[in-house]
Parts: structure tokens; C-alpha cells; sequence
């Protein structure tokens, strides 16, 4: 249970962990100077924050199996 | 290791090359998507293969970020519905909320964000997350879900609706004045 949160972003209780996956949002609920909802800003950090990291070393058989995968 | 048609074809390598591009962009729609980083490694692994041996469908200098998630989308949709991971899911969302209870007190974080993501409908998810997160159009977006335009804004709306309601109601405290940057 434990191991399977520490894989995903939300991790509330870790605060000690101050990587950028615990960026605070301070502002998510109130319309900004812009007009752009807080949460809409708050919505591509969490998207980005996924885009940002780097791949997993799983992927690195992706280019073999891109190789392999000849049948079509 | 190559193969032969990945010798002697130099538009394959252009396709992968864009093919590995999309992927960190396919990793972060398919864990909005499914919320679980393990399933949506799988399913981008598993949709890049796809991609890649449809490849000769696909017409260079077209959208290979749109056509990607499409692939990628329609087999998560399959996934679910064979494998029955919603079910499990579901059980894993449910968990966080728990798991934010003694968090209340704090600022919104990004794990906030993402529990209100997952408690929307899986429509709804989607259209946020391929208009409001990833960049696509709603005319793109629309495609990708195959699903009329008019419908995709509809869900967009919903989304919105929804995430800020959620993310309004969520603290007890109203932590809204705890600013710490």
C-alpha cells in the first residue's frame, strides 16, 4: 500500500520529501490577476510534473521492441 | 539488433524519433488517465508499439501527439474493459482520499489536484486533461475521443465545474490564506 503511494504523485503526507511533486498550490482555489482559474495552473503542473520526469529505465527495452515489432 | 526495414527505411527512424518524443507527454496523459504510474507506464509502452506498428499509417509532418494518444486512449479503454481495472481503481482513489484526511490543514498540493482529477467521471477526466492540461484543441481533443465537438466542450465545462467545486469544498479549514509561495 504504502510502497504503491510513493509511486504516484499524491503523497500528502510526505512532507519531507520536498521534491517537485509537493509543490504547493497555494492559490488553487481563487481566480488569479489573469482570470485563469487556480486549479487550471495547478492542473499543468501536475501534468507537467509527470512530462518532467525522466524515463523510466523500463523504457529503455522500448527501442528493442520498436526493433522486434516488425510485423506490420 | 536493427532490422532490415529499420536499415534500409530512413523514415522510420524520423517516426521513432518523434514516436520517443511524445512519450513523456503519453506518460503524463495515461496517469491522469488511469491514475496508477505502473498500469500507465504499461499502457504507454504498450501504445508505442502500436504506434509503431501502424506506423505506415501514420502521414508525416500530421500530429503525432494526437495521433499517439489516440492510440493510446483506445487502449486504455480496451484495457479497462478487459482486464476490469476500474474496479481496482476506484479502490486505489478511494485509498487517497483516505490518505489525505491528516493533511487538511496544508495548502493545496499537487496531490490535491490529482485526487480531484480522479474523482471525476473518466469523460470528464479525459477532456480536461487532453484540453485543459495537454494543449490539443477542442476540434483535436473531439478527435481523439471520438466524439463531437459540442461534446467534448460540454465535457470540458463539466470538468471545470467539477475540479473547482471539488477543490473548493475539499479543505475544512479554508486554507486558502496559508500562502507559502
Amino acid at each position: 500500500m504504502v510502497g504503491e503511494r510513493e509511486l504516484v504523485l499524491n503523497q500528502p503526507s510526505g512532507r519531507k520529501n520536498c521534491g517537485k511533486v509537493h509543490e504547493l498550490l497555494p492559490d488553487v482555489r481563487k481566480p488569479r490577476e489573469d482570470g485563469e482559474p487556480g486549479w487550471a495552473s495547478g492542473l499543468r503542473k501536475l501534468y507537467n510534473s509527470v512530462i518532467e520526469e525522466p524515463l523510466p529505465d523500463s523504457f529503455q527495452d522500448l527501442l528493442k521492441k520498436l526493433d522486434d515489432s516488425d510485423d506490420d | 539488433m536493427m532490422t532490415e526495414r529499420t536499415r534500409t527505411c530512413p523514415s522510420d527512424e524520423g517516426f521513432r524519433a518523434e514516436l520517443l518524443a511524445v512519450l513523456p507527454h503519453l506518460r503524463a496523459f495515461a496517469r491522469g488517465l488511469s491514475g496508477r504510474p505502473d498500469f500507465a507506464d504499461d499502457l504507454v509502452q504498450e501504445a508505442a508499439i502500436k504506434a509503431w506498428s501502424a506506423r505506415d499509417r501514420y502521414q508525416p509532418g500530421t500530429n503525432m501527439r494526437a495521433w499517439t494518444f489516440a492510440i493510446l486512449r483506445n487502449h486504455y479503454l480496451s484495457e479497462l474493459r478487459r482486464n476490469k481495472r476500474q474496479a481496482a481503481f476506484d479502490e486505489g482513489a478511494a485509498e487517497r482520499l483516505l490518505v489525505m484526511e491528516p493533511d487538511q490543514e496544508a495548502p493545496l498540493h499537487l496531490g490535491d489536484m490529482e485526487t480531484a482529477l480522479q474523482q471525476l467521471t473518466p469523460e470528464r477526466r479525459e477532456a480536461v486533461l487532453l484540453v485543459g492540461a495537454s494543449g490539443f484543441s477542442y476540434e483535436e481533443a473531439a478527435a481523439i475521443s471520438e466524439c463531437p465537438i459540442g461534446t467534448m466542450k460540454s465535457r470540458v465545462a463539466r470538468a471545470r465545474a467539477d475540479l473547482a467545486r471539488i477543490l473548493d469544498t475539499h479543505p475544512r479549514t479554508g486554507a486558502t490564506s496559508s500562502r507559502t509561495g
